[in-house]
Protein backbone atom coordinates (compact mmCIF):
# COMPACT_ATOMS: atom_id res chain seq x y z
CA UNK A 1 0.00 0.00 0.00
CA UNK A 2 1.71 2.86 -1.54
CA UNK A 3 1.14 6.51 0.39
CA UNK A 4 3.17 9.68 -0.66
CA UNK A 5 4.78 11.44 2.45
CA UNK A 6 4.21 15.30 1.97
CA UNK A 7 7.30 16.61 4.05
CA UNK A 8 9.33 13.63 3.23
CA UNK A 9 8.12 14.09 -0.45
CA UNK A 10 8.46 10.14 -1.52
CA UNK A 11 5.98 7.53 -1.21
CA UNK A 12 6.60 4.67 1.17
CA UNK A 13 5.10 1.43 1.71
CA UNK A 14 2.06 2.47 4.93
CA UNK A 15 2.02 -0.74 6.10
CA UNK A 16 5.64 -1.38 6.50
CA UNK A 17 5.99 2.04 8.69
CA UNK A 18 2.75 1.28 10.52
CA UNK A 19 4.64 -2.01 11.34
CA UNK A 20 7.48 -0.82 12.31
CA UNK A 21 5.18 1.72 14.71
CA UNK A 22 3.67 -1.35 16.47
CA UNK A 23 7.04 -3.15 16.96
CA UNK A 24 8.50 -0.22 18.64
CA UNK A 25 5.67 0.19 20.56
CA UNK A 26 5.48 -2.92 22.23
CA UNK A 27 9.30 -1.82 23.58
CA UNK A 28 7.63 1.47 24.62
CA UNK A 29 5.06 0.22 26.96
CA UNK A 30 7.09 -2.60 28.09
CA UNK A 31 10.20 -0.99 29.58
CA UNK A 32 9.42 2.60 29.25
CA UNK A 33 11.52 3.66 26.75
CA UNK A 34 10.20 6.03 23.94
CA UNK A 35 11.88 3.71 21.36
CA UNK A 36 13.10 6.19 19.49
CA UNK A 37 16.86 4.71 19.46
CA UNK A 38 15.19 2.26 17.21
CA UNK A 39 12.66 4.61 15.28
CA UNK A 40 15.02 7.12 13.89
CA UNK A 41 18.01 4.62 12.34
CA UNK A 42 15.10 2.30 11.09
CA UNK A 43 13.38 5.10 9.32
CA UNK A 44 17.09 6.50 7.86
CA UNK A 45 17.88 2.91 6.86
CA UNK A 46 14.00 2.54 4.85
CA UNK A 47 14.81 6.15 2.72
CA UNK A 48 13.85 8.81 5.20
CA UNK A 49 15.65 12.15 5.18
CA UNK A 50 17.54 12.10 8.83
CA UNK A 51 15.45 15.28 9.63
CA UNK A 52 12.23 14.22 8.19
CA UNK A 53 13.07 10.69 10.02
CA UNK A 54 14.06 12.75 13.61
CA UNK A 55 11.63 15.13 13.71
CA UNK A 56 8.77 12.86 12.89
CA UNK A 57 9.88 10.19 15.01
CA UNK A 58 10.11 12.56 18.00
CA UNK A 59 5.93 13.27 17.70
CA UNK A 60 5.47 9.28 17.19
CA UNK A 61 7.55 8.86 20.72
CA UNK A 62 4.89 11.29 22.02
CA UNK A 63 1.78 9.15 21.03
CA UNK A 64 3.60 6.20 22.28
CA UNK A 65 4.17 7.78 25.94
CA UNK A 66 0.83 9.11 26.32
CA UNK A 67 -1.04 5.77 26.06
CA UNK A 68 1.91 4.11 28.18
CA UNK A 69 1.10 7.19 30.91
CA UNK A 70 -2.29 6.54 30.90
CA UNK A 71 -1.38 3.08 31.43
CA UNK A 72 0.83 3.70 34.11
CA UNK A 73 -1.33 6.00 35.81
CA UNK A 74 -4.03 3.90 36.20
CA UNK A 75 -1.90 1.49 38.44
CA UNK A 76 -0.47 4.15 39.81
CA UNK A 77 2.72 3.72 38.41
CA UNK A 78 3.74 7.48 37.82
CA UNK A 79 5.55 9.87 40.78
CA UNK A 80 4.50 13.15 39.17
CA UNK A 81 6.48 15.30 41.63
CA UNK A 82 9.68 13.43 40.28
CA UNK A 83 8.61 13.73 36.68
CA UNK A 84 8.13 17.39 36.91
CA UNK A 85 11.93 18.22 37.98
CA UNK A 86 12.58 15.72 35.16
CA UNK A 87 10.92 17.74 32.67
CA UNK A 88 12.31 21.11 34.16
CA UNK A 89 15.77 20.15 33.22
CA UNK A 90 14.64 18.16 30.08
CA UNK A 91 13.53 21.64 28.52
CA UNK A 92 16.21 23.33 29.86
CA UNK A 93 19.17 20.52 28.42
CA UNK A 94 16.94 20.28 24.85
CA UNK A 95 17.82 24.03 24.45
CA UNK A 96 21.31 23.72 25.07
CA UNK A 97 21.37 20.82 23.09
CA UNK A 98 20.07 22.38 20.12
CA UNK A 99 22.83 24.90 20.86
CA UNK A 100 25.23 21.88 20.05
CA UNK A 101 23.73 20.09 17.11
CA UNK A 102 23.77 23.60 15.21
CA UNK A 103 27.27 23.63 15.87
CA UNK A 104 28.01 19.83 14.88
CA UNK A 105 25.86 19.82 12.06
CA UNK A 106 28.31 23.03 10.71
CA UNK A 107 31.58 21.27 10.65
CA UNK A 108 29.73 17.61 9.45
CA UNK A 109 30.85 15.59 12.19
CA UNK A 110 27.10 15.10 13.98
CA UNK A 111 26.54 11.88 12.39
CA UNK A 112 29.99 10.26 14.54
CA UNK A 113 29.81 12.26 16.97
CA UNK A 114 26.14 10.92 17.18
CA UNK A 115 27.86 7.37 16.22
CA UNK A 116 30.17 7.60 19.27
CA UNK A 117 27.82 8.79 22.12
CA UNK A 118 24.99 5.92 21.42
CA UNK A 119 27.89 3.30 21.58
CA UNK A 120 29.29 4.67 24.52
CA UNK A 121 25.98 5.13 26.09
CA UNK A 122 24.45 1.97 25.50
CA UNK A 123 27.29 -0.22 25.93
CA UNK A 124 27.99 0.83 29.44
CA UNK A 125 24.36 1.11 30.54
CA UNK A 126 23.63 -2.14 28.37
CA UNK A 127 26.56 -3.68 30.43
CA UNK A 128 25.64 -2.53 33.37
CA UNK A 129 21.92 -3.73 33.06
CA UNK A 130 22.82 -7.05 31.41
CA UNK A 131 25.26 -7.49 34.91
CA UNK A 132 22.52 -6.21 37.49
CA UNK A 133 19.59 -7.94 35.82
CA UNK A 134 21.70 -11.70 35.38
CA UNK A 135 22.62 -11.29 39.16
CA UNK A 136 18.52 -10.44 39.91
CA UNK A 137 17.90 -13.74 37.84
CA UNK A 138 20.41 -16.04 39.89
CA UNK A 139 19.36 -15.11 43.23
CA UNK A 140 15.53 -15.66 42.36
CA UNK A 141 16.66 -19.24 41.10
CA UNK A 142 18.46 -19.91 44.34
CA UNK A 143 21.50 -19.73 42.44
CA UNK A 144 23.32 -17.21 44.27
CA UNK A 145 22.34 -15.48 47.62
CA UNK A 146 21.22 -12.20 47.43
CA UNK A 147 23.88 -9.73 48.35
CA UNK A 148 23.78 -7.32 51.48
CA UNK A 149 20.80 -5.03 50.80
CA UNK A 150 21.84 -2.50 47.98
CA UNK A 151 21.75 1.22 48.65
CA UNK A 152 18.92 3.33 48.61
CA UNK A 153 20.85 5.72 46.32
CA UNK A 154 24.13 6.84 44.79
CA UNK A 155 26.63 8.18 47.08
CA UNK A 156 26.66 11.49 45.30
CA UNK A 157 23.08 12.02 44.99
CA UNK A 158 23.08 11.76 48.96
CA UNK A 159 25.46 14.23 48.84
CA UNK A 160 23.51 17.11 47.21
CA UNK A 161 21.74 19.51 49.74
CA UNK A 162 18.04 20.69 49.81
CA UNK A 163 16.28 17.44 50.00
CA UNK A 164 12.82 17.22 49.24
CA UNK A 165 9.95 14.03 49.53
CA UNK A 166 8.81 11.89 46.38
CA UNK A 167 6.10 9.94 48.13
CA UNK A 168 5.49 8.29 45.40
CA UNK A 169 8.94 6.95 44.79
CA UNK A 170 9.36 6.69 48.75
CA UNK A 171 12.86 8.78 48.56
CA UNK A 172 13.86 11.49 50.42
CA UNK A 173 16.62 13.04 48.19
CA UNK A 174 17.43 17.03 46.73
CA UNK A 175 15.79 17.57 43.73
CA UNK A 176 19.11 18.71 41.87
CA UNK A 177 19.92 15.02 41.28
CA UNK A 178 16.77 14.51 39.15
CA UNK A 179 17.11 18.28 37.51
CA UNK A 180 20.70 17.37 36.49
CA UNK A 181 19.30 14.21 35.13
CA UNK A 182 16.88 15.42 33.34
CA UNK A 183 19.10 17.85 31.48
CA UNK A 184 21.57 15.48 30.30
CA UNK A 185 18.77 13.50 28.80
CA UNK A 186 17.37 16.74 26.96
CA UNK A 187 20.76 17.33 25.71
CA UNK A 188 20.62 13.86 24.62
CA UNK A 189 16.78 14.11 23.10
CA UNK A 190 17.86 16.69 20.81
CA UNK A 191 21.63 15.78 19.74
CA UNK A 192 20.25 11.87 19.88
CA UNK A 193 16.63 12.17 18.27
CA UNK A 194 15.40 9.58 21.10
CA UNK A 195 13.15 10.21 24.01
CA UNK A 196 16.18 8.85 26.36
CA UNK A 197 14.36 6.79 28.13
CA UNK A 198 17.12 3.84 28.01
CA UNK A 199 19.24 6.57 30.15
CA UNK A 200 16.42 7.48 32.40
CA UNK A 201 15.38 4.27 33.08
CA UNK A 202 18.73 2.77 34.61
CA UNK A 203 19.66 6.10 36.20
CA UNK A 204 16.14 6.42 37.92
CA UNK A 205 16.99 2.75 39.28
CA UNK A 206 20.54 2.75 40.27
CA UNK A 207 21.96 6.43 40.77
CA UNK A 208 18.54 7.65 42.39
CA UNK A 209 17.51 4.36 43.70
CA UNK A 210 13.89 5.05 42.95
CA UNK A 211 11.36 1.64 43.28
CA UNK A 212 11.27 -0.35 39.67
CA UNK A 213 7.25 0.28 40.15
CA UNK A 214 7.40 3.51 39.46
CA UNK A 215 10.25 3.86 37.38
CA UNK A 216 8.88 2.86 33.97
CA UNK A 217 5.68 4.96 34.53
CA UNK A 218 8.04 8.18 35.42
CA UNK A 219 10.49 7.92 32.59
CA UNK A 220 7.13 7.67 30.27
CA UNK A 221 6.20 10.63 31.84
CA UNK A 222 8.93 12.85 31.68
CA UNK A 223 9.65 11.33 27.62
CA UNK A 224 5.84 12.74 26.60
CA UNK A 225 6.97 16.57 27.74
CA UNK A 226 10.39 16.58 26.10
CA UNK A 227 9.26 14.84 22.81
CA UNK A 228 6.26 17.02 22.35
CA UNK A 229 8.52 19.98 23.16
CA UNK A 230 11.85 18.84 20.83
CA UNK A 231 8.68 18.44 18.11
CA UNK A 232 7.69 21.98 18.61
CA UNK A 233 11.16 23.05 17.76
CA UNK A 234 11.58 20.90 15.01
CA UNK A 235 8.21 22.13 13.40
CA UNK A 236 9.27 25.65 13.89
CA UNK A 237 13.06 25.45 12.68
CA UNK A 238 13.36 22.75 10.41
CA UNK A 239 10.18 22.39 9.61
CA UNK A 240 10.78 18.61 8.86
CA UNK A 241 7.29 16.93 10.97
CA UNK A 242 5.85 15.32 8.44
CA UNK A 243 2.48 14.64 10.09
CA UNK A 244 1.63 11.61 7.40
CA UNK A 245 4.41 10.03 8.51
CA UNK A 246 4.15 10.36 12.41
CA UNK A 247 0.29 9.14 11.81
CA UNK A 248 1.13 6.00 10.46
CA UNK A 249 3.95 5.38 13.22
CA UNK A 250 1.49 6.29 16.08
CA UNK A 251 -1.08 3.80 14.68
CA UNK A 252 1.16 1.06 14.86
CA UNK A 253 3.05 2.16 18.55
CA UNK A 254 -0.29 3.09 20.35
CA UNK A 255 -1.41 -0.23 19.52
CA UNK A 256 1.83 -1.61 20.40
CA UNK A 257 2.16 0.88 23.48
CA UNK A 258 -0.88 -0.99 25.34
CA UNK A 259 0.19 -4.41 24.34
CA UNK A 260 3.05 -3.66 26.01
CA UNK A 261 2.01 -1.95 29.11
CA UNK A 262 -0.04 -5.45 29.38
CA UNK A 263 2.98 -7.96 28.80
CA UNK A 264 5.02 -5.82 31.08
CA UNK A 265 2.59 -6.24 33.92
CA UNK A 266 2.75 -10.08 33.70
CA UNK A 267 6.25 -9.87 33.46
CA UNK A 268 8.94 -10.50 36.00
CA UNK A 269 10.93 -7.52 36.06
CA UNK A 270 14.62 -9.08 36.35
CA UNK A 271 13.57 -10.79 33.13
CA UNK A 272 12.64 -7.37 31.81
CA UNK A 273 15.35 -5.63 31.98
CA UNK A 274 17.39 -8.59 30.68
CA UNK A 275 15.47 -8.41 27.60
CA UNK A 276 15.99 -4.32 27.38
CA UNK A 277 20.02 -4.92 27.90
CA UNK A 278 20.40 -7.72 25.03
CA UNK A 279 18.14 -5.01 22.87
CA UNK A 280 20.31 -1.94 23.67
CA UNK A 281 23.79 -3.83 23.70
CA UNK A 282 22.71 -4.95 20.43
CA UNK A 283 22.01 -1.42 19.27
CA UNK A 284 25.03 -0.56 20.61
CA UNK A 285 27.08 -3.65 19.19
CA UNK A 286 25.39 -2.62 15.59
CA UNK A 287 26.53 1.35 16.08
CA UNK A 288 30.00 0.22 16.53
CA UNK A 289 30.61 -1.82 13.53
CA UNK A 290 29.18 0.93 11.71
CA UNK A 291 31.76 3.35 12.77
CA UNK A 292 34.76 0.41 11.73
CA UNK A 293 33.37 -1.32 8.77
CA UNK A 294 33.65 0.27 5.84
CA UNK A 295 30.34 2.54 5.30
CA UNK A 296 27.97 1.31 2.01
CA UNK A 297 28.08 5.18 1.14
CA UNK A 298 31.68 6.71 1.01
CA UNK A 299 29.85 9.90 -0.17
CA UNK A 300 26.55 12.12 1.42
CA UNK A 301 24.49 14.36 -0.43
CA UNK A 302 23.13 16.98 1.59
CA UNK A 303 20.69 19.64 -0.05
CA UNK A 304 21.51 23.07 0.93
CA UNK B 1 -0.42 3.32 -40.53
CA UNK B 2 3.25 5.09 -41.04
CA UNK B 3 1.78 6.23 -44.28
CA UNK B 4 -0.71 8.26 -42.79
CA UNK B 5 1.15 9.76 -40.42
CA UNK B 6 3.32 11.46 -43.13
CA UNK B 7 0.27 12.52 -44.90
CA UNK B 8 -1.28 13.96 -42.08
CA UNK B 9 2.18 16.37 -41.00
CA UNK B 10 1.97 16.64 -44.79
CA UNK B 11 0.83 20.15 -45.46
CA UNK B 12 2.51 20.79 -41.76
CA UNK B 13 6.13 20.36 -42.96
CA UNK B 14 5.45 22.00 -46.27
CA UNK B 15 3.94 25.03 -45.11
CA UNK B 16 6.42 26.09 -42.46
CA UNK B 17 10.07 25.81 -44.01
CA UNK B 18 11.81 27.25 -46.60
CA UNK B 19 14.83 26.03 -48.46
CA UNK B 20 18.27 26.20 -46.91
CA UNK B 21 17.04 26.42 -43.19
CA UNK B 22 18.01 23.81 -40.91
CA UNK B 23 15.25 21.47 -39.70
CA UNK B 24 12.72 22.41 -36.89
CA UNK B 25 11.38 20.28 -33.97
CA UNK B 26 8.26 20.27 -32.36
CA UNK B 27 8.42 18.85 -29.70
CA UNK B 28 5.46 18.00 -26.66
CA UNK B 29 4.88 16.24 -23.42
CA UNK B 30 2.43 13.89 -22.15
CA UNK B 31 1.77 15.66 -19.22
CA UNK B 32 2.85 19.48 -19.02
CA UNK B 33 1.85 19.34 -15.28
CA UNK B 34 2.14 16.53 -12.73
CA UNK B 35 0.01 16.56 -9.84
CA UNK B 36 1.42 14.86 -6.77
CA UNK B 37 -1.36 13.44 -4.65
CA UNK B 38 -1.52 10.50 -1.75
CA UNK B 39 -0.99 7.75 -4.05
CA UNK B 40 1.70 9.14 -5.97
CA UNK B 41 4.63 6.67 -6.72
CA UNK B 42 6.35 8.36 -9.62
CA UNK B 43 5.33 9.33 -13.17
CA UNK B 44 5.72 8.39 -16.95
CA UNK B 45 6.75 10.77 -19.30
CA UNK B 46 5.95 10.45 -23.07
CA UNK B 47 7.90 13.37 -24.75
CA UNK B 48 7.05 13.03 -28.68
CA UNK B 49 7.41 15.61 -31.26
CA UNK B 50 8.19 16.05 -34.93
CA UNK B 51 11.24 16.55 -37.05
CA UNK B 52 10.76 19.39 -39.76
CA UNK B 53 12.87 19.03 -42.76
CA UNK B 54 13.22 22.18 -44.76
CA UNK B 55 11.37 21.82 -47.86
CA UNK B 56 9.41 19.24 -46.42
CA UNK B 57 12.33 16.76 -47.50
CA UNK B 58 12.80 14.13 -45.13
CA UNK B 59 16.43 12.61 -45.79
CA UNK B 60 15.96 9.17 -48.27
CA UNK B 61 17.65 5.94 -47.67
CA UNK B 62 21.29 6.16 -48.43
CA UNK B 63 21.65 9.74 -46.57
CA UNK B 64 22.54 9.16 -42.78
CA UNK B 65 19.50 9.47 -40.50
CA UNK B 66 19.08 11.74 -37.59
CA UNK B 67 19.28 10.70 -34.40
CA UNK B 68 17.17 12.70 -31.27
CA UNK B 69 18.22 12.88 -27.70
CA UNK B 70 16.08 14.36 -25.15
CA UNK B 71 17.09 15.30 -21.87
CA UNK B 72 15.15 15.88 -18.85
CA UNK B 73 16.24 17.92 -15.88
CA UNK B 74 14.57 18.99 -12.71
CA UNK B 75 15.10 22.10 -10.79
CA UNK B 76 18.52 22.96 -9.86
CA UNK B 77 19.92 22.29 -5.73
CA UNK B 78 22.67 24.13 -3.94
CA UNK B 79 24.30 20.78 -2.79
CA UNK B 80 27.32 19.62 -0.36
CA UNK B 81 28.86 16.30 -0.69
CA UNK B 82 30.59 14.70 1.89
CA UNK B 83 33.07 12.35 1.78
CA UNK B 84 34.11 9.59 4.85
CA UNK B 85 37.40 8.30 5.51
CA UNK B 86 38.97 6.07 7.62
CA UNK B 87 40.20 8.27 10.94
CA UNK B 88 42.11 6.59 13.68
CA UNK B 89 40.07 3.48 13.25
CA UNK B 90 36.40 4.56 12.48
CA UNK B 91 34.75 6.20 9.33
CA UNK B 92 34.00 9.94 9.71
CA UNK B 93 33.44 12.51 7.30
CA UNK B 94 36.94 14.00 6.36
CA UNK B 95 36.33 15.90 3.02
CA UNK B 96 33.65 18.20 1.12
CA UNK B 97 32.79 19.68 -2.12
CA UNK B 98 30.32 22.20 -2.42
CA UNK B 99 27.82 22.42 -5.87
CA UNK B 100 26.06 25.67 -6.51
CA UNK B 101 24.50 23.83 -9.18
CA UNK B 102 23.45 20.36 -9.43
CA UNK B 103 19.91 19.32 -10.97
CA UNK B 104 17.61 17.15 -8.28
CA UNK B 105 16.93 14.98 -11.49
CA UNK B 106 18.62 13.97 -14.60
CA UNK B 107 17.51 11.73 -17.36
CA UNK B 108 18.76 11.14 -20.98
CA UNK B 109 17.05 9.36 -23.77
CA UNK B 110 18.26 8.76 -26.82
CA UNK B 111 17.81 6.98 -30.68
CA UNK B 112 21.32 5.68 -30.20
CA UNK B 113 23.83 5.41 -27.46
CA UNK B 114 24.90 8.67 -26.96
CA UNK B 115 28.80 7.99 -27.34
CA UNK B 116 27.86 6.74 -30.87
CA UNK B 117 26.26 10.42 -31.47
CA UNK B 118 28.97 13.05 -30.75
CA UNK B 119 31.87 13.40 -29.22
CA UNK B 120 33.02 14.42 -25.82
CA UNK B 121 33.37 17.91 -26.36
CA UNK B 122 29.76 18.41 -27.95
CA UNK B 123 28.44 15.84 -24.93
CA UNK B 124 29.99 18.70 -22.74
CA UNK B 125 28.67 21.73 -24.02
CA UNK B 126 24.71 20.21 -24.07
CA UNK B 127 25.30 18.09 -21.14
CA UNK B 128 24.47 15.11 -23.05
CA UNK B 129 25.20 12.12 -20.63
CA UNK B 130 25.69 12.14 -16.60
CA UNK B 131 29.49 12.09 -17.13
CA UNK B 132 28.71 15.18 -18.76
CA UNK B 133 27.13 16.98 -16.48
CA UNK B 134 28.34 20.59 -15.59
CA UNK B 135 28.15 20.58 -12.20
CA UNK B 136 30.08 24.15 -10.94
CA UNK B 137 31.41 23.21 -7.57
CA UNK B 138 31.82 26.44 -5.47
CA UNK B 139 35.23 24.48 -3.42
CA UNK B 140 37.75 25.53 -5.21
CA UNK B 141 40.26 21.75 -5.63
CA UNK B 142 42.33 20.33 -7.61
CA UNK B 143 40.32 18.45 -10.84
CA UNK B 144 40.94 15.35 -10.07
CA UNK B 145 39.77 15.93 -6.33
CA UNK B 146 36.65 17.13 -7.68
CA UNK B 147 36.33 14.65 -10.23
CA UNK B 148 36.45 11.73 -7.09
CA UNK B 149 33.44 14.06 -5.58
CA UNK B 150 31.60 14.65 -8.97
CA UNK B 151 31.80 10.80 -9.36
CA UNK B 152 30.57 10.10 -5.74
CA UNK B 153 27.28 12.47 -6.25
CA UNK B 154 26.57 11.31 -9.62
CA UNK B 155 26.91 7.29 -8.11
CA UNK B 156 25.02 7.72 -5.55
CA UNK B 157 22.30 10.22 -7.42
CA UNK B 158 22.37 6.64 -10.42
CA UNK B 159 21.64 4.54 -7.79
CA UNK B 160 18.96 6.20 -6.48
CA UNK B 161 17.07 6.50 -9.74
CA UNK B 162 17.13 10.41 -9.79
CA UNK B 163 20.16 10.39 -12.65
CA UNK B 164 19.91 7.70 -15.28
CA UNK B 165 20.39 7.18 -19.52
CA UNK B 166 18.24 5.33 -21.32
CA UNK B 167 20.01 4.86 -24.89
CA UNK B 168 17.62 3.26 -27.76
CA UNK B 169 14.79 5.00 -25.81
CA UNK B 170 13.99 7.06 -28.65
CA UNK B 171 11.74 5.58 -31.68
CA UNK B 172 11.96 7.76 -34.45
CA UNK B 173 9.01 6.40 -37.05
CA UNK B 174 10.12 7.40 -40.88
CA UNK B 175 12.70 10.26 -39.93
CA UNK B 176 10.10 12.62 -38.54
CA UNK B 177 8.18 11.44 -36.11
CA UNK B 178 10.00 10.37 -32.15
CA UNK B 179 8.94 9.51 -28.72
CA UNK B 180 10.14 8.28 -25.78
CA UNK B 181 8.98 7.16 -22.69
CA UNK B 182 10.91 8.13 -19.07
CA UNK B 183 10.23 7.46 -15.76
CA UNK B 184 10.21 9.94 -13.10
CA UNK B 185 10.84 8.31 -9.28
CA UNK B 186 8.78 9.51 -6.42
CA UNK B 187 11.37 10.84 -4.89
CA UNK B 188 11.98 13.97 -6.97
CA UNK B 189 11.63 17.28 -5.36
CA UNK B 190 8.88 19.81 -6.66
CA UNK B 191 9.54 22.76 -9.15
CA UNK B 192 9.83 23.43 -13.03
CA UNK B 193 11.40 20.61 -14.96
CA UNK B 194 12.56 21.18 -18.72
CA UNK B 195 12.54 18.53 -21.47
CA UNK B 196 15.05 19.34 -24.10
CA UNK B 197 15.20 17.84 -27.36
CA UNK B 198 18.21 17.73 -29.64
CA UNK B 199 18.23 16.78 -33.16
CA UNK B 200 21.62 14.96 -33.81
CA UNK B 201 23.35 14.33 -37.80
CA UNK B 202 27.01 13.60 -38.27
CA UNK B 203 28.09 14.64 -35.09
CA UNK B 204 26.79 18.14 -34.84
CA UNK B 205 23.12 19.39 -33.12
CA UNK B 206 21.13 20.73 -35.82
CA UNK B 207 18.17 22.08 -33.76
CA UNK B 208 17.26 22.09 -30.02
CA UNK B 209 13.48 23.23 -28.30
CA UNK B 210 12.80 22.82 -24.90
CA UNK B 211 9.10 22.11 -23.62
CA UNK B 212 8.74 22.84 -19.30
CA UNK B 213 7.08 20.54 -17.25
CA UNK B 214 5.74 21.37 -13.79
CA UNK B 215 5.38 18.56 -11.03
CA UNK B 216 3.80 20.31 -8.24
CA UNK B 217 2.07 18.72 -4.82
CA UNK B 218 -1.86 18.93 -5.04
CA UNK B 219 -4.94 18.88 -2.84
CA UNK B 220 -4.27 17.34 0.91
CA UNK B 221 -0.44 17.07 0.42
CA UNK B 222 0.04 20.46 -0.89
CA UNK B 223 -2.32 21.78 2.04
CA UNK B 224 0.00 20.21 4.77
CA UNK B 225 3.48 21.11 2.83
CA UNK B 226 2.29 24.44 3.01
CA UNK B 227 0.90 24.69 6.46
CA UNK B 228 4.55 23.50 7.34
CA UNK B 229 5.94 25.65 5.93
CA UNK B 230 3.79 29.61 6.67
CA UNK B 231 1.59 28.15 9.88
CA UNK B 232 4.60 26.19 11.46
CA UNK B 233 3.13 27.15 15.08
CA UNK B 234 0.14 25.78 14.20
CA UNK B 235 1.55 22.75 12.33
CA UNK B 236 3.68 21.83 15.75
CA UNK B 237 0.84 22.33 17.73
CA UNK B 238 -1.60 20.05 15.39
CA UNK B 239 1.33 17.44 15.25
CA UNK B 240 1.71 16.88 19.22
CA UNK B 241 -2.29 17.24 19.63
CA UNK B 242 -2.55 14.55 17.26
CA UNK B 243 -0.01 12.18 18.88
CA UNK B 244 -1.82 12.80 22.15
CA UNK B 245 -5.27 11.93 20.38
CA UNK B 246 -3.91 8.95 18.96
CA UNK B 247 -2.19 7.72 22.37
CA UNK B 248 -5.07 8.36 24.15
CA UNK B 249 -7.35 7.06 22.05
CA UNK B 250 -6.03 4.08 21.82
CA UNK B 251 -5.83 3.97 25.57
CA UNK B 252 -9.43 4.38 25.78
CA UNK B 253 -10.83 2.03 23.47
CA UNK B 254 -8.37 -0.73 24.61
CA UNK B 255 -9.85 -0.59 28.14
CA UNK B 256 -13.11 -1.53 26.51
CA UNK B 257 -12.25 -4.71 25.81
Amino acid sequence: MDLYLPIASLSVNALVIVALGLGVGLLSGMFGVGGGFLTTPLLIFYGIPPTVAAASAASQVTGASVSGVFAHFRRDGVDVHMGLVLVAGGVVGSLVGAGIFTQLQANGSIDTVIAILYVLMLGSIGGLMLHESVGAIRVARGHARAKPRRRRHHPLVAMLPLRWRFYRSGLYISPLAPLILGFFTGILTVLLGVGGGFILVPAMLYLLGMGTQVVVGTSLFQILFVTAAATMVHATTTKAVDIVLAALLLLGSVIGAQLGARMAQKAKPEYLRLVLAIIVLAVALRMLLGLAWRPDEIYTVHTL
Amino acid sequence: MKRRAILLLAPLLMGQSQPGQKPVLVPDVSQRDIEIAYSFTGAELLLFGAILYPGGRVPGDKEKPADIVVVVKGPTQSVLVREKEKVAGIWVNAGRMRYRSAPSFFAVASSKPIRELVDERTRAIYELGVDSLQLSPASGATPEVQGRFDKGLVDLRTRTGLYYEAPRAVEITDGVLYRARLQIPARVPVGRFTAETFLIRDGRVLAAAVRPIDIRKSGFERFVATSAERHSWIYGITAVALSILFGWGAGAIWRRF
